[in-house]
């Protein structure tokens, strides 16, 4: 399974950052409605790019730190972290294609 | 029911506005059976905003949300089918269209276009890198990263107005960057906003660069008058200077405006393709009011409905 599920502040350097392989975090809110949107998208693509990747989602309202750490400051925002960085970057509501045409030049 | 290859619908509505969910319940009441294709945006530009105040029939106003809710219950309790998918690309070359989300086909008789409009962005340096970093179009979406700081809302009419208020339940000063020196908003609009002692308008000035490496620390503005130039500092702009008609799908198969919107022949909402209507902010650029969208709806449901009657009658 390819989905990590939720992450917290607190794991996240062992589940992210120390992650060998590359990591989609999804940053959203309940209240957040284009998250909703967006979040069962991650999940598609979580499950098509298999080993390649894992997708986590990181409640900005219980995580502050990671929030303030990565600048997050629009939800829905996906970050693509590879080797404990960020490599992309993906901020709104987008469909699958747009989503994935950001994401695949940094997964082989 | 899903795979349409065999199975060609009498009626496709793409999109979930308020447009698209009334062109629905007329046609699911004319047993039409139609199939709404929600898209990304699901609900369209309602969601995106709390209070609802103008929308007829509602006393004491309802949340945008909670009544783009009803109206897909309500399209959904007469027989419309309504999938939560992204329709990519249309064939309206011939009868039935073809529509597809992806790798999923439908075909039908009937199509109606109801794609609304997105948030018109300033074009300016600066403005793409930092989205998501103190450069927003959705008051209701980011101000909450906001607290305690200053903003900038761009724009004169109704949404910037509404916008400028809402952020002041989370910055401690909102401006208002505004390139005349009226705004356009409905009086009680502009009196709320001007009254709110959080809320400061900068007149005749426009931005021409937001300023910032990893987030927003500021913009450059411009005097429309004397044409002389200054930075600001701010923690976040927010746009709100109108919208652009979501057409991209249909520019090879329909007439569309210098500005991107569907052409209708009013007062009907019939494209330049028979058996293609229209509906909603995606073709109107006058009202894009809630009420005349869903108006419009309707309309381009009993045009779907009478089309296919008339059909029907040339082929019995």
């Amino acid at each position: 399974m390819a989905s990590i599920g939720a992450v917290t502040d607190a794991e996240f350097q062992d589940t992210v950052l120390e992650s060998e392989t590359p990591v989609l975090v999804d940053f959203w809110a309940e209240w957040c409605v284009p998250c909703h949107m967006v979040s069962p998208v991650v999940e598609e693509i979580g499950q098509e790019k298999g080993a390649a990747l894992k997708v986590a989602k990181l409640n900005i309202d219980d995580n502050p730190d990671a929030t303030r750490t990565y600048g997050v400051m629009s939800i829905p925002s996906l970050i693509l972290f590879k080797s404990g960085k960020e490599v992309a970057r993906v901020v709104g509501a987008r469909p699958k294609d747009a989503i994935l045409r950001d994401l695949d030049p940094h997964l082989t | 029911m899903a795979d349409g290859t065999n199975d060609v619908r009498n009626l496709i509505v793409i999109g979930s506005g308020p447009a698209g969910f009334t062109a629905a319940l007329y046609a699911a009441r004319a047993n039409l059976e139609p199939l709404v294709l929600k898209g990304m945006e699901a609900g369209g530009q309602l969601m995106l905003t709390t209070d609802v105040e103008n929308y007829p029939g509602f006393a004491d106003g309802i949340l945008g949300p909670e009544l783009m809710d009803q109206m897909e219950k309500q399209a959904a309790r007469f027989g419309s089918e309504i999938l939560p998918v992204h329709v990519t690309s249309v064939d309206l070359s011939a009868r039935p269209f073809g529509v597809w989300a992806g790798d999923q086909e439908w075909r039908a008789h009937t199509v109606v276009v109801a794609t609304g409009a997105t948030a018109r962005w300033l074009d300016v340096p600066g403005e793409q890198h930092l989205r998501g970093r103190g450069v927003s179009a959705c008051a209701t979406c980011d101000g909450f990263f906001f607290r305690d700081r200053e903003l900038i809302v761009v724009g004169g009419g109704d949404s910037a107005m509404e916008e400028a208020t809402f952020l002041t339940k989370f910055a401690s000063k909102v401006t208002i960057v505004h390139r005349r020196e009226e705004f356009r908003a409905s009086k009680i609009m502009q009196e709320r906003a001007l009254a709110n002692p959080k809320i400061e308008v900068a007149w005749n000035r426009e931005i021409v660069e937001i300023l910032g490496d990893d987030a927003v620390t500021g913009v450059r503005v411009r005097d429309t008058v004397t044409g002389d130039t200054e930075e600001r500092s701010t923690d976040g702009v927010f746009m709100a200077i109108g919208h652009t008609p979501n057409t991209e799908l249909f520019g090879e198969w329909l007439d569309l405006d210098p500005e991107g919107y569907v052409v209708v022949q009013e007062p009907r909402t019939r494209t330049s393709v028979e058996g293609v209507f229209a509906a909603g902010d995606v073709t109107d650029r006058v009202y894009r009011q809630a009420v005349t969208a869903a108006g419009q709806g309707c309309k381009a449901a009993m045009d779907a409905e009478r089309f296919l009657e008339a059909e029907a009658h040339t082929k019995a």
